[in-house]
């Protein structure tokens, strides 16, 4: 654990390193904490972690079986990390790099969100068609709230109001009242859903269809219906391999990026315009996607061949793959 | 039988729904009903898997069907469509008519066959029949799918050909180029020899030699029964020339399940028995098909099969098809069905669709041992103008099919 990071600091205080003057502490340029990097890789059982900087991996952390989804509490002191095997939430201390406790999710945990005010996690349980509200804080199952035939996907407003569940074999997106806890509208998108992502602004979320290759996007202000539909043509490479997974939106509206899956492509999208701008070639099977803290590089985990994409964002290049653990599924960067 | 998930007051709050462009009606008091039938056969006596360890199954095909209405149901209870599935058995030696009509009685307009295809065709010519399209869930016969193809017959099952051809990829992606071929001798067996050879041929293998394995009717449980096998089978095929696999026929499961470990020369077994070729099987759990596995062994306390699959998806199709137009009226859900933009997720990687030129479900195809996936066809680097899964089966410049 570097003692560069703020935590690291604190903690090297108040254990007596107090040579340093608060003006010493403040003269460190920001710059200077590498952003830390978490790809779960879902065949391993392990979460790697990459230091931004040096752009390798400085540690395997391991945890429960069959890791996917990842997210960070609220405060920013834990990684939660969906292990669908053990049926429960892996609570990762950003300290040591260990996991400190876990908590039962019911069901075959998939993809997890936290939401933004209330200490709650929202997980898709798809073998039974639920998505469970757990509170992390008292440990407590808040409640279950029942959707379609294997829920996947998860996305929660940027404000905490709503919650969008997609489910895969009813190809719905089911917009969720997060204060009801209920879903209200229900909302066909392409075949087997499974990623959604709010824009930053809060008025858009975007769903990701795997066998339908397409990108919904579904008006979150008034209508709550599909507005417009984004699809995805790579030249030279069959159809069927062009599927749409995850989704990464940068805040200042202007590219989204769109994983294609076992087209080995990322494709990039004009958020205002939803024009397809480009695809980028990356590892094989590409899966989810992370923006970093400034949002200058693009992370991609590629499932099949084992390894990250780094995308530097100004150019729209891929500049480097990160070797890490087999069959990486998710990646998140720590905020 | 249908089990909905949800509370009932869920379908007070559908609203419009429109997906990917189309709009589709506002749930109405009474949902749109499409009523589907499936139709099954006895199993004959002789028909039992050759290991104990494999249970006999007497509801295979219907328990898929079973299931695709439950998964249809539960998007549907959101567009005020329901499904609805009646059931019907022919008896051993039965007229096939009678269960047909009826199932037509019962009110049903699309038929899911689990038939093999001689009755098959019997329904196909049936008078009682009319326009209803009939789903072949069961029967793996080419001609079918080529001269004696009818434009009201859909094919959720692969035809042998493209499991052979999905076997044939996977044995020149190891280069296993030389085949040795043992085969039965049912009427099945035969047609499937014939199409192993096609395939040979497509990909450029050679089959080095053939025999037909001369079964008769063996018990399936007897004591020290190795003993015969493990003297008969070496001998049996010591004359081949030299080959890298030997590749058995045996869809009726009679006999290749004595062939794995008993051969002359120390070689693979592929096929029906060994490493197969198959539309579905337990061990595959990628691509999500793990939740499709885990919901059918809930409904039905057992494994999912090629032919609950292929009935399922023949269900699914409908499903799929109905969303996405609003509609239960035959004509627009089979444009639908037809066109470009159905894409059905089938759990195997690729979405799946149906061939215009004879109505065959194009899908991915499992290449399994008996405990693990070992791959899936088509196989990287064979390619075709159009998509790799038509390089898997009768392509439409060479099928017999005319509509």
């Amino acid at each position: 654990m570097s003692l560069l990071t703020p935590r690291g600091w604190f903690s090297a205080s108040r254990h007596g390193l107090l040579g340093l003057t608060l003006g010493g502490l403040l003269a460190l340029p920001l710059a200077a904490q590498a952003e830390r990097i978490f790809v779960s890789n879902e065949k391993d059982n392990t979460i790697s972690v990459i230091d931004g900087e040096s752009l390798e991996v400085v540690e395997t952390i391991p945890v429960g079986r069959r890791p996917r989804s990842m997210a960070f509490s609220s405060d920013g002191s834990e990684l939660f990390v969906a292990v669908g095997d053990d049926e429960s939430i892996d609570m990762i201390d950003l300290e040591s790099l260990r996991v400190v406790r876990s908590q039962a999710s019911g069901d075959d945990p998939e993809v997890i969100r936290v939401d933004p005010n209330r200490p709650y996690i929202y997980v898709s349980n798809e073998d039974d068609n639920i998505v469970s509200v757990l509170d992390y804080e008292s440990r407590t199952l808040v409640t279950e709230i029942p959707v379609g035939v294997e829920p996947e996907g998860l996305g929660i407003s940027p404000d905490g109001r709503w919650l969008v569940s997609t489910t895969e074999t009813s190809n719905m997106a089911h917009i969720i009242d997060a204060e009801r806890m209920e879903a209200v509208h229900h909302r066909l998108v392409g075949a087997r859903p499974r990623h959604v992502e709010f824009t930053h602004d809060g008025r858009e979320a975007w769903v990701s269809a795997e066998i339908a290759g397409t990108v919904s996007i579904l008006d979150m202000q008034e209508t709550f219906d599909v507005k417009h539909t984004i699809r995805f043509d790579v030249p030279g490479v069959p159809r069927e391999t062009v599927q749409a997974v995850g989704v990464a939106l940068t805040s200042d509206g202007r590219y989204a990026f769109v994983a294609l899956g076992p087209s080995n492509r990322v494709a990039v999208v004009d958020q205002q315009t939803y024009e397809v701008l480009d695809t980028i070639l990356v590892g094989q099977r590409v899966w989810h996607l992370a923006l970093n803290g400034d949002e200058s590089r693009l992370y991609t985990t590629n499932g099949v061949s084992g390894d990250v994409t780094v995308i530097e964002v100004d150019g729209l290049r891929a500049t480097r793959s990160i070797p890490v653990g087999r069959f990486p599924w998710g990646v998140i960067v720590e905020p | 039988m249908t089990t909905l998930p949800l509370p009932p007051r869920w379908l007070a709050v559908g609203g419009i729904v429109i997906g990917l462009g189309w709009s589709v009606a506002l749930p109405a008091d009474t949902p749109d009903t499409l009523t589907l039938g499936y139709l099954g056969m006895e199993r004959p006596d002789d028909r039992e898997p050759l290991s104990v360890l494999d249970p006999v199954l007497d509801d295979e095909g219907r328990q898929g069907a079973r299931l695709g209405i439950n998964d249809n149901n539960a998007t549907a209870q959101f567009l005020g469509q329901e499904f609805v599935l009646h059931e019907a058995e022919v008896a051993l030696g039965d007229d096939v008519g009678e269960a047909l009509e009826q199932l037509i009685d019962e009110g049903v307009d699309w038929i899911i066959s689990g038939l093999p295809f001689d009755a098959l065709q019997a329904v196909m010519g049936h008078p009682a029949l009319g326009d209803r399209v009939v789903f072949n869930a069961w029967a793996p016969d080419d001609a079918l799918r080529g001269e004696a193809c009818h434009p009201n017959l859909y094919h959720t099952t692969p035809s042998r050909r493209m499991l052979a051809d999905a076997l044939a990829q996977f044995l020149g992606y190891k280069q296993w180029e030389r085949w040795a071929l043992v085969y039965g001798n049912t009427d099945e067996d035969r047609r499937l020899a014939e199409t192993l050879r096609a395939a040979a041929e497509r990909y450029g293998h050679r089959i080095v030699g053939d025999r037909m394995w001369p079964h008769d009717p063996m018990a399936r449980r007897a004591e020290g029964g190795f003993h015969a096998i493990q003297r008969e089978i070496p001998v049996f095929v010591q004359d081949f020339p030299d080959h890298d696999v030997l590749v058995v026929a045996d869809e009726t499961d009679y006999f290749g399940e004595y062939f794995p470990y008993q051969t002359w020369e120390p070689r693979p077994v592929v096929g029906t028995q060994g490493l197969i070729a198959t539309a579905w099987y337990r061990a595959h759990e990628s691509w999500g098909a793990v939740q499709l596995q885990r919901r059918f062994e809930k409904l039905a306390d057992r494994w999912m099969t090629p032919r609950d699959f292929g009935a399922w998806l023949a269900v699914r199709s409908l499903g799929e098809a109905a969303a996405r137009t609003g509609s239960a009226e035959r004509e627009v859900v089979l444009e639908y069905m037809l066109g470009e933009e159905f894409e059905l997720a089938g759990y195997l990687g690729l979405p799946v669709s149906y061939r215009t030129w004879n109505h065959q479900l194009r899908q991915p195809i499992l290449i399994t041992g008996p405990r693990m996936v070992a791959s899936v066809s088509p196989q990287e680097g064979y390619l075709h103008p159009r998509t790799p899964l038509d390089a898997l089966g009768a392509d439409e410049g060479e099928s017999q099919c005319r509509f």
